[in-house]
């Protein structure tokens, strides 16, 4: 099987890797590069598990090239935390926006994408926001309460 | 939003307490916001292999034969296992608690009884490798008739989905071919009865649907066991299904699990940790199986269909007076837990109602559906579904409010349940009557004015004088004392031993290991069942009482 060298920046740090002729994504994020982070729920881009941020869009690590990453940058959930916390990582803990823990990487990530190019967002786009992305223990309304929390708690700082 | 009614029941509530009522953080919550929780596929193994299995096309077809050299010879390929493979290949869950027939191979050697059974497993060195040699596994099917509807299924000269069901009806307790609820005398009351309700209503299977899906690696350790990560969400569970299978000691393997990503009852199978653990066996390299999602919603066992047949005799002023059920649950080809389910919902009949004369026969039923399996509430939600429509047409007959009607047949404290038990700690009453408030509906004064801690009890705790009791649909060949065994034939392939199906000290027939074993030739019949063990019960099996029926000591 061929394989092709990709250099590109994970979390802010400089990677480079071997991606399989074909592979995608998730599969090289997780077993060619170690971040466990997005998970495996569908393989067929319907769920969101995989969720991770590729130059600050949301992509569907599933059904993306690996190879497309070359000279990008890939944010996952497993990077969200610098020493301490994220305040959405806080405020998803503090409003119990996560049950069995599965779907909140890529829901993690489908929040930050929105926050970050949109600071003030109303419910209506922080439903928008996650609607490709699949829960199905939690509930909707915490996760929306605990991103509304904290574009709130951000408007006050 | 949670709101407590605290005025309800408040001499029977501590309050002063540290953490109920109050809002927590979940212990395990740091791990899911930093992506660092490990489900069982967050392990990395050097040289892990992969496995996905043949299965089958169609809902029942006879296997003549299973071609796998192609598949060998494919890109990749590491083995091919098929149902020879598995030392014990024959297996039904609840087995564990000891209850139920053997009657689900892990891999299908003589017959497929449901579109999606697995027929031979592929390992290989990637995902894509094993998908197409399982491309490449040839079998040479005999189509046979189907039959997908329970009353259909029970009919005189159906399919016969599970072999050692012929009737396509489990066997409770050795004896019956349904599970039996008697209490009072329902054709009695309802010749004295003002109306008679009666309606049929019909569940759809319901598939779990975990984000995560069911999956479990398996790798070689080097103290002689094997380690398995798990998304199961019965461990032990998991752990003693694989050590009967594969007929090795529990101590040599090593569970991992309870961090599951999703369960809501449909990861209690145990399907995938000893075929991972066996591939590990074989190869003695780290070996993957877990379900893509059409796997995980196609042969992924859902809650299982239910078909309820609900008569009640009401007299005028709403009261109900005899209630009768006729149950069929879809148990799909094989039991995984639908008997015990039964068992569950029939001790959960009437419904939170205070009726003196209960009837129900209800059925655990093969079809060549995919099998069905435990999932929130399973036994329950189905039949209260039914009992709970069956209350709103009721009402309609009657005239009533169908909140005043169920305040007036509600439980109350001290009430006698059909099962024999009191009821305690009653609230349906005082939860209607939130509801009409939340509702704006007007309720009926004694409505208003009723409390589960009045008027229960006295004659309405008692045991009706006569239950009217039958012999209907007795069965022969079956004994109860090793539980719901099959009389007179043997299973077991010469030289095996039973299995070490539990840590019971009593259960003394384990003899080790695998090498005893020798597989069935190629062409034998299927597996007849269990043999006629002595008609003693073991020691020990008189715990599960609620499954078996017998009291506990």
């Amino acid at each position: 099987m061929a394989k092709k060298p990709v250099t590109f920046k994970l979390n802010g740090s400089e990677r480079a890797a071997f991606v399989d002729d074909g592979q995608n994504l998730l599969e090289f994020l997780r077993r060619g590069v170690g971040d466990l982070s997005p998970k495996y729920g569908c393989g067929q881009g319907t769920c969101g598990a995989c969720t991770v941020l590729i130059d600050g869009q949301t992509h569907l690590a599933c059904i993306t090239l690996a190879e497309a990453v070359q000279g990008r940058h890939v944010e996952t959930a497993s990077g969200l935390a610098s020493g301490i916390v994220h305040p959405l990582q806080e405020a998803f803990m503090e409003n119990f926006a996560a049950q069995c823990g599965y779907c909140t990487p890529g829901m993690l990530m489908s929040a930050k994408a929105l926050l970050d190019r949109n600071p003030s967002p109303t419910r209506e786009d922080v439903i928008e926001a996650i609607s490709g992305n699949l829960c199905r223990c939690t509930g909707y309304e915490p996760i929306i309460e605990a991103i509304l929390a904290t574009s709130k708690a951000r408007a006050r700082a | 939003m949670i709101e407590f009614r605290k005025e309800f029941f408040a001499d029977e509530r501590d309050d002063n307490l540290n953490e109920i009522g109050k809002p927590t953080r979940r212990q395990d919550i740091l791990g899911h916001v930093t992506g660092r929780s490990p489900f069982f596929d967050d392990h990395l193994f050097e040289g892990l292999l992969h496995i996905r299995c043949a299965r089958s096309p169609h809902h029942h077809a006879k296997i003549r034969r299973i071609d796998i050299s192609a598949a060998e010879k494919m890109p990749g390929v590491i083995r091919v296992i098929i149902g020879r493979d598995v030392p014990r290949n024959l297996n039904t869950l609840l087995s564990l608690l000891d209850f139920g027939i053997d009657d689900e191979p892990l891999l299908a050697e003589t017959k497929v009884a449901y579109k999606g059974e697995p027929v031979a497993a592929v390992i290989a060195e990637t995902e894509a490798q094993a998908r197409a040699a399982v491309a490449q596994i040839r079998v040479d099917w005999d189509v046979i008739p189907h039959v997908l509807d329970v009353e259909e299924a029970i009919k005189p000269g159906a399919p016969v989905v599970c072999d050692v069901y012929p009737g396509n009806k489990f066997i409770y307790h050795g004896k019956f071919d349904h599970q039996k609820l008697r209490y009072g005398d329902v054709e009695e009351a309802f010749a004295r009865a003002d109306h008679i309700v009666e309606g049929r209503y019909q569940m759809s299977p319901i598939e779990q649907a975990p984000i995560e899906t069911c999956g479990a690696i398996a790798a070689p350790e080097i103290n002689d066991r094997f380690v398995c990560y798990t998304s199961t969400q019965a461990l032990f569970f998991s752990l003693g299904t694989a050590a009967k299978m594969l007929t090795i000691p529990s101590n040599r393997m090593h569970f991992i699990g309870g961090t599951v990503g999703g369960g809501f009852g449909g990861k209690v199978d145990s399907l995938h940790e000893p075929i991972a653990i066996l591939g590990a066996m074989l190869t003695g390299r780290p070996c993957k199986f877990a379900w893509d999602r059409e796997e995980e919603m196609q042969v992924g066992a859902p809650r299982g269909a239910e078909r309820w047949y609900i008569k009640d005799g009401v007299m005028r002023d709403g009261r109900i007076i005899a209630r009768k059920f006729t149950g069929y649950f879809d148990s799909g080809a094989y039991t995984r837990l639908s008997s015990y389910a039964i068992i569950k919902g029939v001790g959960h009949l009437p419904g939170p109602y205070t009726i003196p004369n209960v009837y129900a026969d209800v059925y655990c039923v093969y079809t060549n559906r995919t099998p069905a399996t435990a999932m929130r509430g399973f036994g329950i939600t189905g039949v209260d579904f039914s009992i709970e429509v069956h209350m709103d047409k009721v009402a309609d007959a009657v005239g009533m409010n169908p909140i005043d009607l169920r305040i007036l047949n509600s439980y109350r404290d001290g009430d006698m349940k059909a099962h024999r038990r009191e009821a305690k700690n009653c609230a349906l009453i005082e939860c209607c009557q939130v509801v009409a408030d939340k509702g704006g509906i007007g309720l009926m004064p004694a409505s208003r004015a009723a409390s589960s801690l009045r008027d229960g009890g006295g004659d309405r705790g008692r045991i009706p004088n006569r239950t009217a009791t039958d012999q209907n649909g007795l069965v022969n060949g079956y004994q109860s004392g090793n539980y719901g065994k099959k009389a007179g034939k043997s299973d077991l392939p010469s030289g095996m031993a039973l299995p070490p199906t539990t840590s019971r000290p009593a259960a003394s027939t384990y003899t080790p290991p695998a090498s005893s074993y020798t597989p069935p030739p190629a062409s034998s019949p299927p597996p007849a069942p269990l043999p006629a063990a002595a008609d003693t019960a073991r020691p020990g099996a008189m715990r599960f009482s609620s499954l078996s029926g017998f009291r506990r000591r």
